[in-house]
């Protein structure tokens, strides 16, 4: 079944100087140039509205807009519901989206404000007095010990230290491409913080970022060995993932090309698939014995990370987690991306990451055990603003993916699972990797988590505080707006005004 | 001296800076006017090998310079290791488009040769094919060659 295309071309040909950028940058095949009559011509059907074209264009000649030609809608049967119901009908397929969840679901994020300082307890200027933002992750001691000597035991359990609340979220070698990768592991060194390899291993030329790479063990174990676990700064068990909780993950065998099937150990060409549930963990239990055995096989260097999809029991979860050997607990949100997830489950499958949170750090505080691990917020921490809030709200850090995508150039058409990125970002089609130049991903990378390192000091230096540790779990710098008794009960925070 | 070199890694083969370039020597304040309708005579040109790999070629600015040797009319010389061409005195005899191992001088299409001169002649001042290149592939810097 024909449908009038989602995205219209406009160009404007009294700018058109016939340079032909868009016909050569569009992976989509959308623009060509018509020899005979002298002018470009397109067809929008192929469009995914990336833009590339559009930041492309010398002379602002063209501009994507949505087509407002719809389906005879109704408040229950929209335009993309019917789509979705013929595409179906058409294919018998399940259907693929990517990134995170689209849907008008609330931000929690936006009906929560920030408290500022007045009178009392004056704020602090960053730009003249020291702001901490450097975090340690990992268990924290809960009483003191003292050696033979009587001299303080000092010894920590292993930590990850960070010089700003956030790191760059797992995404894997085989979804994005060499030079993504490149990018986050050069800005991640230089700002002080981790990138995570995500499930695909970690390439031979990024051993040397090991420092600051968090090595990542999901149900598939791809690229998993002895140097790949000692590589890192610390190892993550991933169980679940905010956009596509219980189920696994399937990079389709024309992306485990070359380097990415090397990478992951697999048959060049091969599909890599991903379980839904690692098949030695079905028990709090079994989690501790993966735990201690990814310990073991690092000599107890390294902090492990359980990475975990916010979902309706997530407090008793993360309880469990907490106990079970973990130093840290990683939760996703359900607006947190991917590069190619069922749309179903996408969109109607997880909780928002803020009630999760504050339900977490809640939880793991009335049980006494809060100490006993860190926690990471994922799943759509977009600002600094954002990031304030999950440190208020009891997270330690955060991880960002998206935020860093669109960083390097990421236009946020949800067309990864196409594989044909036309950024550079998430496709592995030569041409195409090459148009992300890590000199500049990494450089623009460096230049977000520096801009929000300075807004996160602006923030808490409103509020009087001067460190990121006398921010955590302080939610009485928070208030909502508009939200329900039972969400704000969740949340920990009372209402704007009280 | 700064020189304009090419990384063929980040070359992607968009030609915007063949465009930028005709921009930039047209004299004009506005693309679409200086370029719209018009046949393009870049003085860096991108180009293909039989891998498909791209890169873009403009003068090298040659320590020893053959197209200097060889302008049988004195338009071509050398200021501060900046080849120039002055246009009033070229004959349009070519000889440089032939001797130049790069085929970096081209005809400019009114039968006079042109090169680039790093944008130092017109009004710009730094090389606009640098600066409009999208993904880092043309750099404008120093590596220590002899002028």
């Amino acid at each position: 079944m024909n449908f009038y295309p989602e995205f219209e071309v406009v160009r404007n040909d009294s700018r058109c100087i016939r340079c032909r950028v868009c016909e050569r940058q569009c992976a989509n095949e959308v623009h060509w140039f018509d020899a005979d009559g002298k002018v470009m011509l397109s067809d929008e059907s192929k469009c995914v509205n990336c833009q590339r074209c559009v930041t492309l264009c010398p002379t602002r000649a063209l501009k994507i807009v949505k087509s407002d030609c719809r389906l005879r809608e109704n408040a229950n049967y929209s335009d993309q519901t019917i789509k979705e119901i013929y595409r179906q009908a058409e294919t018998g397929g399940v259907l693929l989206s990517s990134m995170g969840n689209p849907n008008p679901l609330p931000v929690y994020w936006d009906k929560i404000l920030i408290n500022a300082s007045q009178v009392t307890n004056p704020p602090i200027d960053p730009l003249r007095e020291p702001m901490e933002t450097r975090v340690f992750l990992g268990k924290k001691p809960d009483h003191i010990t003292r050696n033979p000597d009587g001299s303080l035991d000092t010894t920590l359990s292993p930590q990850l230290s960070l010089s700003m609340p956030v790191m760059f979220s797992a995404m894997s070698y085989g979804s994005i491409s060499y030079n993504a990768h490149a990018s986050l592991a050069r800005a991640a060194t230089e700002l002080g913080i981790c990138y995570n390899t995500g499930e695909g291993g970690l390439h031979e030329d990024f051993y040397k970022y090991g420092k600051n790479t968090i090595v990542q063990v999901a149900s598939g174990r791809f690229g998993v060995h002895k140097d790949y676990l000692e590589a890192g700064a610390a190892i993550e068990i991933k169980m679940g993932q905010g956009a596509k909780p219980g189920i696994g993950g399937h990079l389709p065998g024309t992306k485990a090309v070359g380097d990415v099937a090397k990478t992951r150990m697999i048959p060049e060409g091969s599909d890599a698939i991903s379980p839904a549930p690692h098949h030695d963990i079905y028990s709090i239990e079994d989690l501790r014995q993966l735990v201690y055995s990814l310990k073991e096989a690092t000599e107890y260097r390294l902090p492990v990370i359980v990475k975990v999809a916010a979902v309706h029991n997530i407090a008793a979860i993360a309880s469990g987690i907490a106990r079970s050997g973990a130093d840290i607990i990683a939760i996703d949100g359900f607006r947190g991306g991917t590069g190619a997830a069922p749309t179903r489950i996408r969109d109607n499958v997880g909780i928002p990451i803020e009630l999760a949170l504050a339900a977490v750090d809640q939880r793991l505080r009335d049980e006494g055990i809060r100490n006993n691990v860190s926690i990471i917020c994922g799943g759509s921490v977009r600002s600094a603003a954002d990031v304030v809030k999950a440190i208020a709200l009891g997270a330690d850090a955060c991880y960002i993916a998206t935020a860093a995508c669109l960083a390097m150039g990421c236009h946020l058409c949800r067309s990864c699972h196409t594989g044909k990125c036309n950024w550079g970002i998430a496709t592995q089609r030569p041409d195409l990797v090459k148009r992300l130049n890590p000199d500049i991903g990494s450089q623009r990378l460096v230049n977000l988590m520096t801009a929000w390192r300075h807004e996160i000091k602006e923030l808490m230096g409103g509020m009087g505080i001067n460190s990121i540790e006398s921010l955590r779990g302080n939610r009485l710098m928070l208030r909502g707006v508009g939200l329900t008794e039972k969400e704000l009960q969740i949340l920990g925070i009372s209402h704007a005004g009280e | 001296m700064k020189r304009i070199y090419v990384k063929e890694e980040w070359c992607l083969g968009c030609h915007l800076c063949e465009y930028n370039c005709a921009f930039a020597n047209s004299g004009m304040t506005d693309m679409v006017k200086a370029l719209r309708g018009k046949e393009i005579y870049p003085r860096i040109q991108v180009e293909t090998d039989e891998n498909g790999v791209t890169y873009a070629v403009s003068c090298r600015h040659c320590t020893d310079p053959i197209c200097v040797k060889s302008c049988i009319a004195g338009a071509l010389s050398k200021k501060d290791g900046v080849i120039e061409i002055d246009h009033s005195k070229c004959v349009g005899c070519l000889t440089c488009v032939l001797v130049c191992p790069y085929g970096a001088v081209v005809e400019d299409g009114t039968g006079v040769a042109q090169k680039c001169e790093l944008c130092m002649t017109n009004s710009h001042g730094t090389p606009q094919c640098v600066k409009g290149c999208p993904n880092g592939a043309i750099v404008f810097e120093e590596r220590g060659e002899a002028e």
